[in-house]
């Protein structure tokens, strides 16, 4: 499965919204009904997936699905 | 003082997810008890206890129904049955369509005795394992008692008084009836109250083990295990749920043409100060708590003719909670009936004296009394006392006594009766 795919899933699991709603431009806040504590449960999810460390100021900065598949794919080992 | 009556009712349990299936089951002398499932208990004390089923079950729990996959995954069994049982009250009272005044004296008091065991037990491995920066951000608010009424509120735009009790055991019945009175007192006209608990889990089967308060000697037929006032008996099934009721005064439910079930006319509690697990050997917190509810419901002793006991199946207690019935009730005992329902479901623990309530208020309404089952040799004890063995009674049923007992000595009983 492409990044994409398994962020998608992670992100479709934890926040119980339908896969078509998980576009890459969609907002974890704005569109996926996500609060601020899901994205910190979202990053670590992230972590765990793929093996990366997410920084705090990193993570702040992850603010829609395509950014989190952008910085796992920048990141991974 | 303002009059409290039930107006809605929601039922979780090990025998229906739902207050009907519950009580067919209740009163069709089923046992919610098997091998446990949710773990591999082969090498714990005991090996079994009152689950509630899964979805595809025949009458199996479906979370959700009410609650909201996000919440699922976040939260603790407990909370998730509690507002599952919440919502059907809501649902049954006909009070999902409020105003926002109306949701202004709309209050919750749901508790649990115990909380977020399994989800504590769960992240302190994942914190040992993993370290801190793996433990989930909704650790707490997932496993703290007061987030029933938290989720529930939130979910219904509830903002009146929002409370929670936790007195182990008795939690149920003190949040029923700590509720009746910030009704009565004017702190609210309508109130969600009753008790949740989900702590089949490894620690809790372990911890409650070890306490010795679990049977232990029916591995091989665990339906026949929780035996209260037999001889045999030989600790508590454990049991897990949520049992939610709509309090609401009288007038109120009067003027909206509410179905008012009961009314809840006395609430006694007491301390035993003697032992943090062992019950008086008087029974005295018992008789006590009992006596209180009676002289506050203006009822005479006579009028009482169906007791919920807590009747937990450990041996020390269910002599000395019938031994305080007898005491207090004197000759009238020979004209009601007392059964507990632990024999079929376990006991629930902080669901326990919510979920008992909603089954008086069944028998009030259906005037049948449900049975004690497993009653094969009862104690001496129990001599002239009608304990409704192996199968429900019809009978007449017009007011009935709800007793909770919990560890640190807590007591509580409830009296409601037909409206």
């Amino acid at each position: 499965m492409s990044t994409e795919d398994r962020v998608k899933t992670i992100v479709v699991d934890h926040l119980g919204v339908e896969a078509s709603e998980v576009k890459l431009e969609a907002s974890f806040i704005d569109d996926l009904g996500a609060d601020s504590l899901d994205i910190v449960e979202l990053v670590m999810a992230f972590e765990e997936e793929f093996g990366v460390e997410i920084p705090d100021d990193a993570a702040e900065k992850i603010t829609t699905v395509g950014d989190a598949v952008a910085y796992i794919d920048a990141h991974q080992g | 003082m303002r009059r409290v009556v039930v107006t809605g009712l929601g039922l979780v349990t090990p025998l229906g997810a739902d207050v009907e299936t519950a009580w067919k089951n209740i009163i069709a002398s089923k046992s919610g008890a098997g091998t446990i499932t949710r773990f591999d208990a082969t090498d714990f004390q005991s090996n079994y206890a009152c689950e509630v089923k899964p979805a595809d079950h025949e009458y199996g729990f479906d979370a959700s129904k009410r609650v909201d996959h996000k919440i699922q995954r976040q939260v603790d069994p407990f909370i998730v049955y509690g507002i599952d049982a919440a919502g059907q009250a809501m649902e049954d009272a006909g009070l999902l369509d409020l105003s926002e005044e109306e949701r202004l004296r709309f209050g919750c008091s749901i508790g649990s005795g115990i909380g977020g065991l399994p989800g504590i037990e769960s992240e302190s491995l994942v914190l040992a394992e993993k370290g801190p920066k793996r433990v989930s951000p909704h650790f707490v608010h997932g496993r703290l008692i007061n987030l029933i009424s938290g989720q529930v509120s939130i979910k219904y735009g509830l903002m009146g008084p929002n409370h929670a009790v936790v007195t182990a055991c008795s939690t149920g019945a003190h949040s029923i009836g700590d509720a009746a009175r910030m009704i009565a007192m004017d702190d609210a006209d309508i109130m969600l109250a009753g008790g949740a608990e989900g702590a089949i889990c490894p620690i809790g089967i372990a911890g409650f083990g070890q306490a010795r308060a679990l049977s232990t000697g029916f591995r091989d037929e665990p339906w026949r295990a929780s035996r209260p006032y037999d001889v045999d008996r030989d600790g508590f099934v454990m049991g897990e749920g949520a049992g939610v009721v709509v309090l609401e005064e009288y007038e109120h439910a009067k003027a909206r043409g509410a179905k008012i079930y009961a009314e809840v006319v006395g609430y006694g509690l007491s301390g035993d100060a003697y032992h943090v697990t062992a019950p008086h050997p008087e029974g005295s917190g018992a008789f006590r708590s009992m006596a209180m509810a009676m002289k506050k419901s203006g009822l005479d002793l006579s009028d009482i003719d169906y007791i919920n006991a807590h009747g937990t199946s450990t041996p020390l207690g269910d002599e000395l909670e019938l031994g305080a019935v007898r005491r207090l009730f004197g000759n009238n005992i020979a004209t009601l009936s007392m059964s507990s329902t632990k024999s079929a479901i376990g006991h629930l623990l902080g669901g326990a004296g919510a979920v008992e309530s909603i089954f008086c208020i069944l028998a009030l309404r259906d005037q049948i009394v449900p049975p004690t089952l497993n009653l094969d040799n009862p104690s001496e004890n129990c001599a002239g006392v009608d304990l409704v063995p192996f199968k429900a009674k019809e009978r007449s049923v017009k007011a009935v006594l709800n007793n909770s007992f919990g560890f640190g000595g807590t007591n509580a009983s409830l009296v409601m009766k037909a409206v």
